[in-house]
């Protein structure tokens, strides 16, 4: 059953695009408007087709030509990249200089590798309904600080297919930010750094304590760090858990002594450990403990705080994965979600390509588009009251320039 | 296109000398440059007044290369300035000297680098960059009552906190309000002033923002009055940036003009030249670099980025892409070629299929020797750009270690690689304390004169006449360039 469901070979992707793909969902909520405009028509389309050749520079009039293309060339996955300043399948005629990004929604991608070193459950490429739980911090973490420190509004989020996720913001504020802007904004949200060599990966204190833009992410990943980190992952168990632990923490003496009462009995739980480090911290007086504290914060960043690939951000003309493309290797639709649902999303229970078309064989002909017959539906739905909401703001911001 | 500013200008000068009793037209010695001169000037003056600016952002830009300080870099300027580009200020000019001309020429060579320098992508980069430079340097070293005049002749469309809005988030304001070591507290006697804040949305303040510093609340940023001078750098940045744009469309009208195009040619190759911007040393004399030589010789004379590097390769089996980019354009400099430079990599990557490789590296390979894409010859990273650029992420083994890797994994890696060739526990302390100071070159330098100790070479020499490393593959040559030298004199004495 598992081998049918993953099953992506050219036939199912083709009755996948011809039969499901929301096509005029995806124009809307790129082009924003209902009748064609430059950022549909200047959009750059990337299509990766068997045997992994990868086409750039496509570029489409309508939504059908968009359609009509795909169900050509039956691509594997197609991506999305920036409105250019001519059409990008003009790129040979114009000139360089004339052919440059110009708008593009500030995109995200969080991949569950880049956790690798505080994940217990799996590694690389896998993925679990139990390291989900890092991807829903993140969510919950970069939600918060978009909206509420950012003023984003428009903001969808997608699963990748496969181990990670992206967001999409597509307020007009956002398109309109330069790649100076973007890496701006970045390294703003980049607390976890730093190379295989460095231990100790958080260092944003400053001489007056944390940042005031991340006391709410501290706020929120510390009850999350507890059933997270301590009692789901156990991320302290084994002794290279607890030894990176260890050399996190500023004072020679309490490593010691922990050190030493871990190795005797290495079989206590996370929680009980950290609650033996806490109980230490407090037996220190002044300075020393507000350091420590200070140091234990950093742990819940370290193993909390998202970890964005910072690439993928920065630049107007970097490709993003386009919504409900489906994933080669395990056939699922890439769906849009519902950040206040992230944590009961289970990225196992995700629709395949193949099972959605077992739902459309088996269902009655009838009224309306094929996708609103199959368990696609509420994706589609969702993107589409996202769009509203993104067209509703485009509308308003067009009367108040038509009435100067 | 001077007609074309000319005519939407006139309107505008007559507002602009407005209460300008020592030099009309010029009110404050700071300048935004928003309006092109518009006075007669003889072809000497165009080329002088442009000559005698671009030498003083050629050093700017020798600075950055240089990784000069900040400090070191403003008095640099401050004296070049002095000597080529006089600039008073309203208080000291009084009676001395006359403001008008020095300004005029200052405007007149701002405008005559941008015709020169709005060609291509690159030059208005480095123009913007430089001139962005000089304009802080000036801003920081203005009188108190000048800047604030200044600053308030602009207008940006911030707006000012109330002390209800500003109460509700006293405590993040608070959190905030500490000086960054470094900067003197010259300001410090504000009086009232000293508690306002000015709300602009946050895109005018980025690098406030990518440092944390400023507080964000519904796109808005919140600026303490004393960071105000954050959103004017920008804002010259960005105006500087449209207006070079805006001059590159607009400038073959002025082509035909015989006088003033070969001069402006001129002047871009000046600053092209005048900066030694990659390091580009003679290629190794004679024998060819080898895929299997590159082994050996990265444990006798790569500097410890690459070793690094080169160890995580042969470890495991694989290099990130950042870590290839560094690790690839460092080797082609040193002179592998490309058949060896697929070779090495092809082995090196040895758990990897054939066709995956051919696929998903070979290109990338191909591309940074310029024979694929738009077949640019890309230079070698110099240490300015693998610290300041690209910090490896989770799982990265690219960088600088002495700036990226935990003072411990420093230690005991600098003692694995090059306890051989002479660094003992010892010389880590003093190694140590430089990385601890931010002086990472020079703990390399270190490095390097310790473990060429054995060819001769002392302390303070450096790579060569006491210059210290900017260039992994400076360090790299030097240090081949030693071996050479010795084993000459040890054939030229065995014959004597």
């Amino acid at each position: 059953m598992m081998s049918d469901d993953a099953d992506t070979s050219p036939e199912v992707m083709l009755q996948f695009y011809k039969r499901l793909y929301p096509f005029q969902s995806i124009f809307t909520w790129l082009n924003q408007e209902h009748t064609p405009t430059k950022l549909f028509t200047h959009r750059e389309f990337a299509f990766t087709l068997q045997g992994d050749v990868y086409l750039r520079y496509n570029s489409f009039n309508t939504a059908e030509d968009l359609k009509k293309q795909v169900c050509a060339l039956n691509p594997t996955r197609f991506e999305i990249g920036p409105m250019y300043s001519a059409k990008p399948r003009d790129k040979k005629s114009v000139r360089p200089a004339a052919f440059t990004p110009q708008r593009r929604e500030l995109v995200f991608d969080i991949d569950m590798t880049d956790y690798d070193g505080v994940r217990t459950c799996c590694s690389a490429a896998d993925i679990c309904s139990r390291c989900w739980g890092f991807i829903a911090a993140a969510v919950k973490v970069l939600q918060s600080t978009l909206t509420e420190q950012f003023g984003f509004r428009h903001l969808l989020w997608v699963y990748s297919g496969r181990r990670g996720i992206h967001l999409w913001i597509s307020d007009p504020a956002a398109l309109d930010l330069t790649d100076d802007q973007r890496r701006a904004l970045v390294s703003a949200l980049t607390v976890v750094e730093g190379g295989k060599e460095m231990v100790k990966k958080v260092n944003v204190r400053t001489t007056k304590g944390l940042p005031p833009s991340l006391w709410h992410a501290r706020e929120t990943l510390r009850t999350i760090f507890v059933s997270l980190v301590l009692d789901d992952q156990d991320c302290f168990a084994s002794q290279e858990g607890w030894e990176t632990l260890l050399q996190l923490i500023p004072d020679r003496s309490i490593v010691e002594t922990l050190r030493n009462e871990w190795s005797q009995d290495p079989e206590r739980p996370s929680a009980q450990k950290w609650e033996e480090l806490k109980d230490l911290i407090t037996t220190k007086k002044g300075d020393v403990q507000s350091r420590l504290r200070d140091a234990i914060e950093d742990v819940v960043l370290q193993y909390t705080y998202p970890r964005i690939d910072a690439e993928v951000s920065k630049h107007r003309n970097h490709l993003l994965k386009a919504p409900f493309c489906v994933h080669p290797k395990t056939g699922r639709v890439c769906v849009p979600l519902d950040p206040r649902d992230i944590d009961r999303f289970d990225p196992c229970a995700v629709p395949t390509a193949a099972q959605l078309l077992r739902e459309l064989n088996s269902t009655s002909t009838g009224e309306g588009a094929d996708w609103e017959k199959t368990s696609l539906k509420p994706y589609v739905d969702l993107l589409d009251r996202h769009t509203m909401e993104i067209l509703e703001e485009v509308r308003m911001m067009k009367r108040n320039n038509t009435s100067w | 296109m001077f007609k074309s500013k000319e005519l939407k200008s006139q309107k505008r000068t007559p507002t602009a000398s407005v209460g300008a009793s020592t030099a009309p037209g010029y009110p404050h010695r700071l300048n935004f440059y928003d309006l092109p001169p518009l006075f007669e000037v003889t072809l000497e003056d165009f080329e002088e007044s442009a000559i005698d600016r671009l030498r003083i952002l050629a050093e700017i830009e020798s600075s950055y290369a240089r990784n000069r300080s900040w400090d070191e870099l403003k008095e640099v300027t401050e004296k070049l300035c002095k000597k080529y580009l006089p600039l008073h200020a309203n208080a000291t000019a009084l009676g001395k000297i006359n403001p008008l001309e020095e300004r005029k020429r200052d405007h007149l060579g701002h405008f005559v680098l941008r015709l020169a320098f709005c060609r291509s992508e690159e030059l208005r980069r480095r123009f913007v960059t430089t001139e962005k430079t000089l304009f802080r340097v000036r801003y920081e070293g203005e009188l108190r009552e000048e800047k604030m005049e200044f600053v308030n002749s602009l207008n940006f469309g911030w707006v000012k906190v109330d002390t209800n809005e500003r109460s509700s988030f006293e405590a993040e304001l608070k959190a905030l309000e500490v000086k960054p070591p470094g900067l003197p507290r010259t300001d410090e006697q504000e009086g009232p002033r000293a508690q306002e804040y000015v709300k602009v949305h946050w895109t005018k303040v980025p690098d406030l923002v990518a440092k944390r510093r400023v507080f964000l609340r519904g796109g808005f940023a919140y600026v303490h009055s004393r960071e105000v001078s954050s959103i004017v750098y920008h804002e010259f940045e960005s105006a500087l940036q449209k207006a070079l744009e805006h001059t590159a469309k607009m400038l073959p009208r002025m082509d035909e003009d015989t006088r003033l195009v070969p001069l402006l040619n001129n002047l871009s190759q000046g600053f092209l030249a005048g900066i030694p911007s990659e390091w580009s040393g003679p290629p190794l004399a004679g024998d060819e670099i080898r895929a299997d030589m590159i082994d050996d010789m990265a444990k006798k004379h790569f500097p410890l980025c690459m070793r690094n590097l080169h160890e995580c390769l042969t470890r495991d089996r694989h290099l990130k892409h950042f870590g290839r980019l560094q690790y690839g354009l460092f080797l082609k400099v040193l002179g592998l070629s490309i058949d060896e430079a697929v070779l090495f990599w092809r082995k090196s990557f040895s758990n990897i299929t054939d066709d995956k490789f051919n696929k998903e590296y070979k290109y990338n390979i191909r591309h940074s020797y310029g024979l694929e894409g738009k077949r640019a010859n890309y230079p070698a990273k110099s240490c300015q750009q693998i610290l300041t650029t690209d910090k490896p992420g989770v799982g990265d083994c690219h960088g600088c270690p002495y700036r990226h890797f935990s003072p411990e994994n420093l230690q005991s890696s600098l003692l694995t690689h090059y306890s051989l060739q002479g660094l003992g526990t010892t010389d880590l302390h003093e190694i140590m304390r430089t990385v601890k100071d931010g002086h990472y070159h020079v703990a390399c330098t270190r490095v390097f004169e310790i473990t060429h100790a054995s060819k001769g070479v002392k302390k303070g020499d450096g790579i060569g006449d006491g210059e210290s490393v900017t260039h992994p593959n400076q360090y790299a040559a030097r240090s081949i360039e030693l071996e050479k030298e010795q084993s000459q004199e040890g054939t030229v004495m065995a014959v004597d």
